[in-house]
């Protein structure tokens, strides 16, 4: 009977060893333990068997039960395995087919820019403020220290709405530096971007309307040091920690002194090259101390507070950083250019 | 303005090569634009001297040359001209040179004779008669110059000079001279100026005053008029180097007294005027404001209608100038010209620009005069005109000077605030070294008072003296500091967040962000199908716009996002969803300026894109933003929509906007035949149905029950009204309604239609039984077929 008993054994584990698939184990779990299995006609036998032989083939037979059944539960690991390898290979994709697509538009490069600007001053202290585009004649010059016959008042280049010139399409954002230092206390630090006209006609670098922003900070003891950290610092973070600017004195009506910020060169570092026109620099914006004139004409005591200002053009800005060569796509808003951004 | 620096030599010694006088005179705040060697163009060309010539074998009219061009060995060039001769001067361009416009010169053989080059005509050279008068047009150009074999001919012409091209700002009219730019030149680079006083030696044959009167009855226009008198002048060409120096200056040689005029507005910023005495009628001159109907021939040729205020220089009878702008033909210089007048006078800028614009005729003179020229100029330029008379002996000056004065010289003077100009610049500049800098521009500082010149009237305050000690101690050595003092809280405000916010929402949706412009053509609001009485008629108007389609401030952004969609569709763009938040200018009665509020203004069209899928982008839009619930009503009378899919947008009861799909007339408008939705929707208005604050709700704790129910309602019954119905019915216990089916065919009637609803029930404290669902189902059944007439199908 031992005999019996370790033949099923030897014959079951290598069996199960050679089991195909999980059916052809369960073939041999019904043919070794199944109730008309061969270990159970053996067991069934065990009662004929003497009293003194019964325990030890008892210990005998739940032996080779217990063999067989750590097997079955050992193949059948390995063949579950198996069989999920094989599904998970019929199941592979072709990851170079595109994915499906999830439509999505986008932000027009002038607002990447100019909200990446609008950021860069909000982290420093400065709140975004808005204000007319049809706009006083007093706001957008004389209370800007435009002198009356100023060339830029002529009605060949500012927009007019009233035969007076009393109302104009404004042709800057500066008149929000006045707008602003009449309704508030000093310190101020805002920044106003909009859209500002002058009656230039379409072209590649031309539109008669454009963006500006504009930047005014006024407290006690401001100074032109500050004005060139605060402008530096704008560079630095738009076009990277080594970003050089430099600044030159320049005019304008309603800041003395007055200067123009340009920055080097990012393509030939100074040499000159295409890109600067040969000059190693790129004019970036004009900026200035604000005209004490300013400050008096908004109510703001120059003896006691000073300030700087300072415009930027964001159409330029956006051209240089995307290489665009032509101003009017920007107005076209054909999707083939925005979705390019 | 052109600088060339070998007349600014003349003044200050200035020791930097072209490119660090560029940068040094940039950064001292006189901005180079561009500079350029004269001699760029011309390479390898030097004086020849012809020692021999042969007819060519091959031709009858070549000649073979022998020229010695200081080489040792003569070389030999064929020419073409017949006015060479054995023994000339002539410019030789050698084998491997440039001449200008980039034309390269190599040896070959002309006709089977080898020519190692070519002799030069004034026009190959880029010349004119004008400055060679002794030259031909057509032949070799013959040098009568003070030259030798083989020199350089840059050096012949007066090539071996830069041109160093400045942006003037406005406020600097004095530096729109060469004494100006000197000036700034020996202040940038520390170096002492060299000045020049005229001196006349005058004596020619008469009494200024008998023979000149000059009044200005338009004292208000001409702050200054003064005049001076040559007689017996000879009509000649100048000399050589006086035309050189015009040249660099991009200014044409005429003849020695015109070149004066010229030279001496070059180097004194003060545009001159000669007159020929002979047509100033009466000897009388007279500064006035042109009356209505007077014309005037202006040298150029032209007749110019002159309007009444213009500002011209008569005689008795008639205009002979249009005052600091052209003179007249009918007074000019000519051949036979005997006596002149030089008028140096000083005119008011605005005048005068206004009146070059009106006449479409910007001078080099009255673009000096529209910058308020310095009126103390007048008399050192006219005695310096006069001065270089005598020198080129080409008249003789009368005693005297005529010198109206309208104005009192007022001089400035400005203490100088040492420390309020160092804490506006945030530097420490001892006083003494401010007055240094100041020195070096020619502003003196007596007893702590600055003594403004004459020419810089645009120094008037503090602020400017701080300009002037800055860029003189140089902008860049300014330190850098960021601001102190109190904090302040930056950031944006709600409604640009709102707009932020409302970008990032559409962007998800597939929109794309376009800029349209702010003015639009009036024939818009035709285009779409706007009412003749509508308001949105009224607008902001532009008096003087460059066209009628940029004339009108827009009241309606939808004329630009159709023009938008309109490009796209003719680019053959498949698909395209855009949205703008543009702001329109509404013009408000009785209030100076418009309204500006802003416009969430959307466009699609393309496959896929339907009514629904517009609504359902507004409702996801909507709810992003964070605004109250809003109600949809149909509108069936707005002429720019389609009258069956288009709705109105209220929220809080008040009008948010409309949208829908673009009336097919509309769209036809704009050379679209697909289907294109819009919408229009009252952004500014957003700011006021805001939700406040989301409150947490608790997740519920006992178990859903979802309810079908399939109704049949008539064709009129909106699914609005039959759902405001459900859930007015259905009380406390219904969660949620949605719509899932609408059904209209087979087993439902003519004019009826099915809708089919999902509810969710559920109470907040228990688990609903059957009985509970089924009674809150029974009450809405009952309430639909009451108010509505609507039943279970």
């Amino acid at each position: 009977m031992k005999e019996q008993l370790e033949q099923i054994r030897r014959e079951a584990l290598a069996a199960m060893d050679a089991a195909a698939d999980s059916q052809a184990l369960e073939t041999l779990r019904v043919k070794y333990l199944g109730k008309k299995g061969e270990l159970t006609a053996v067991l069934k036998m065990m009662g004929k068997l003497s009293a003194e032989e019964r325990p030890v083939m008892g210990q005998v037979a739940n032996a080779v039960r217990a063999d067989i059944e750590e097997k079955l539960e050992a193949v059948k690991a390995k063949l579950a395995a198996k069989a999920l390898e094989a599904r998970l290979l019929a199941e592979a994709v072709d990851v170079t087919i595109p994915g499906v697509p999830v439509a999505h538009g986008h932000k027009h490069p002038m607002s990447i820019v100019l909200d990446e600007t609008k950021d860069i001053f909000v982290e420093m202290g400065f709140e975004v403020v808005e204000g007319p585009e049809v706009e006083l004649e007093s706001y957008n010059f004389t209370k800007l220290n435009a002198e009356p016959g100023h060339p830029s008042r002529d009605w060949s280049d500012t927009f007019y709405i009233t035969e007076d010139s009393s109302v104009l399409l404004r042709t800057q954002t500066s008149p929000m530096q006045v707008r602003v230092m009449e309704q508030r206390k000093p310190p101020i630090r805002i920044v106003a971007p909009g859209r500002v006209y002058r009656k230039d006609e379409v072209d590649a670098t031309h539109s008669p309307m454009f963006h500006q922003m504009e930047g005014l900070v006024v407290d006690e003891g401001i100074t032109m040091a500050d004005l060139k950290g605060c402008l530096e610092q704008m560079v630095k973070k738009l076009y990277g920690p080594d970003s050089v600017v430099r600044f030159r004195p320049h005019h304008f009506p309603f800041t003395e002194p007055s200067c123009e910020m340009d920055v080097q060169c990012f393509e030939c570092h100074g040499a000159g090259c295409r890109t600067c026109k040969g000059e190693g620099w790129i004019e970036l914006l004009g900026a200035g101390m604000v005209h004490p004139k300013v400050l008096q004409y908004c109510g703001i005591d120059p003896e006691k507070y000073s300030g700087f200002a300072f415009g930027v053009g964001v159409e330029r800005m956006t051209m240089r950083r995307f290489q665009i060569s032509d101003l009017r796509l920007l107005f076209e808003n054909d999707i083939r250019f925005l979705s390019q951004f | 303005m052109n600088l060339s620096r070998k007349w600014l030599g003349e003044f200050v010694d200035v020791d930097a090569n072209d490119k660090d006088f560029a940068e040094i005179m940039t950064m001292a705040g006189s901005k180079v634009e561009t500079y350029a060697r004269l001699d760029a163009e011309i390479k390898n060309v030097v004086v020849g001297k012809v020692l021999s010539m042969v007819r060519h074998e091959n031709s009858d009219h070549m000649w073979v040359c022998q020229v010695d061009v200081g080489q040792g060995e003569p070389v030999q060039i064929v020419t073409g001209a017949q006015n060479v001769h054995e023994g000339d001067l002539v410019p030789a361009a050698l084998h491997n040179s440039y001449l200008p416009g980039g034309v390269h010169i190599t040896k070959g053989k002309l006709r089977g004779v080898v020519s190692n080059g070519m002799l030069c005509s004034l026009k190959e050279l880029n010349l004119t008669l004008n400055d060679f008068p002794y030259a031909i047009e057509d032949g070799i150009w013959i040098l009568q110059e003070d030259c030798t074999v083989g020199q350089d001919i840059n050096e012949v012409i007066g090539n071996d000079d830069t041109v160093v091209e400045f942006e003037i700002t406005n406020n600097r009219p004095d530096c729109f001279s060469l004494i100006g730019l000197a000036r700034e030149a020996a202040a940038a680079f520390n170096q002492p100026m060299r000045h020049h006083e005229p001196v006349v030696k005058g004596g020619g044959p008469g009494v200024l005053p008998e023979l000149l009167d000059v009044e200005v009855p338009a004292a208000d226009l001409c702050s200054r008029y003064t005049a001076r008198m040559v007689r017996n002048v000879k009509i000649a060409p100048s000399p050589k180097w006086m035309r050189e120096r015009l040249r660099s200056a991009g200014v044409r040689p005429i003849n020695n007294i015109v070149d004066i005029t010229n030279y001496v507005m070059i180097e004194y910023g003060q545009p001159m005027h000669a007159f020929d005495y002979r047509y100033v009628k009466g000897g009388k001159i007279i500064v006035r404001r042109a009356e209505a109907g007077e014309t005037l021939t202006t040298l150029d040729g032209n007749v110019r209608p002159l309007q009444p205020g213009m500002l011209v220089i008569a005689d008795e009878t008639r205009p002979v100038g249009l005052a600091g702008i052209m003179g007249g033909e009918n007074s000019e210089i000519v051949d036979d010209t005997v006596d002149v007048v030089f008028e140096s006078a000083n005119f008011n800028g605005t005048s005068i620009r206004q009146t070059a614009l009106a006449l479409g005729m910007r001078t080099e003179a009255s673009a000096k005069f529209e910058k308020n020229l310095d009126p103390l100029n007048t008399l050192p330029a006219v005695d310096r005109a006069c001065e270089l008379v005598e020198l080129l002996g080409a008249g003789e000056v009368l005693d005297g000077v005529i010198d109206i004065l309208n104005f009192v010289p007022q001089p400035v003077v400005l203490p100088l605030e040492t420390d309020k100009i160092n804490r506006l610049l945030g530097l420490e500049i001892p006083e003494a070294e401010m007055v240094e800098y100041l020195r070096r521009l020619e502003i003196p500082v007596e007893n702590g008072m600055v003594q403004v010149p004459s020419w810089r009237s645009d120094l008037k305050c503090m602020a400017d003296i701080a300009e002037e000690v800055a860029r003189l101690y140089g902008y860049n050595r300014i330190p850098t500091t960021l601001p102190h003092g109190a904090t302040t809280l930056g950031g944006y405000s709600a409604e640009a967040t709102l707009a932020q916010k409302a970008g990032i929402v559409a962007r998800g949706l597939g929109y794309s962000e376009i800029l349209t412009y702010s003015f639009d053509s009036p024939k818009m609001f035709d285009a779409i199908r706007l009412p003749a009485d509508s308001p949105l008629r009224e607008t902001v108007k532009i008096l003087n716009p460059l066209g009628e389609d940029t004339s009108v401030m827009r009241t309606t952004a939808l004329p630009a996002m159709l023009e938008t969609l309109q490009r796209n569709v003719a680019y053959h763009n498949k698909a395209a969803k855009f949205y703008e938040v543009a702001t329109i200018y509404l013009p408000q009665p009785g209030q100076v300026l418009p309204n500006e509020p802003k416009i969430l203004s959307l466009g699609a069209y393309g496959a896929g894109v339907t009514f629904f899928t517009l609504k359902g982008e507004i409702e996801s839009l909507l709810q992003c933003l964070g605004l109250q619930e809003a109600e949809y009503t149909p509108v069936t009378d707005d002429p720019s929509f389609h009258p069956g899919r288009c709705a109105r947008l209220t929220i809080a009861g008040q009008d948010m906007g409309i949208f829908g799909q673009i009336h097919p007339l509309v769209a036809q408008n704009y050379d679209m035949d697909c289907e294109v939705y819009a919408a229009q929707l009252n952004f500014t208005g957003f700011m006021s149905v805001r939700k406040p604050d989301c409150v947490y709700c608790p997740l519920p704790k006992y178990p859903t029950v979802s309810r079908d129910l399939a109704l049949v309602c008539d064709e009129d019954k909106t699914v609005g009204c039959v759902e405001k119905c459900i859930a007015s019915a259905g009380g406390q216990l219904l969660k949620s309604v949605r719509l899932f089916d609408v059904y209209r065919g087979p087993g439902i009637p003519e004019g009826k239609k099915s809708l089919a609803f999902s509810l969710e029930l559920r109470a907040d404290d228990r688990t609903l039984t059957d009985e509970d669902s089924a009674a809150v189902v029974q009450k809405i059944l009952a309430k639909l077929d009451q108010d509505l007439g609507v039943k279970l199908r």
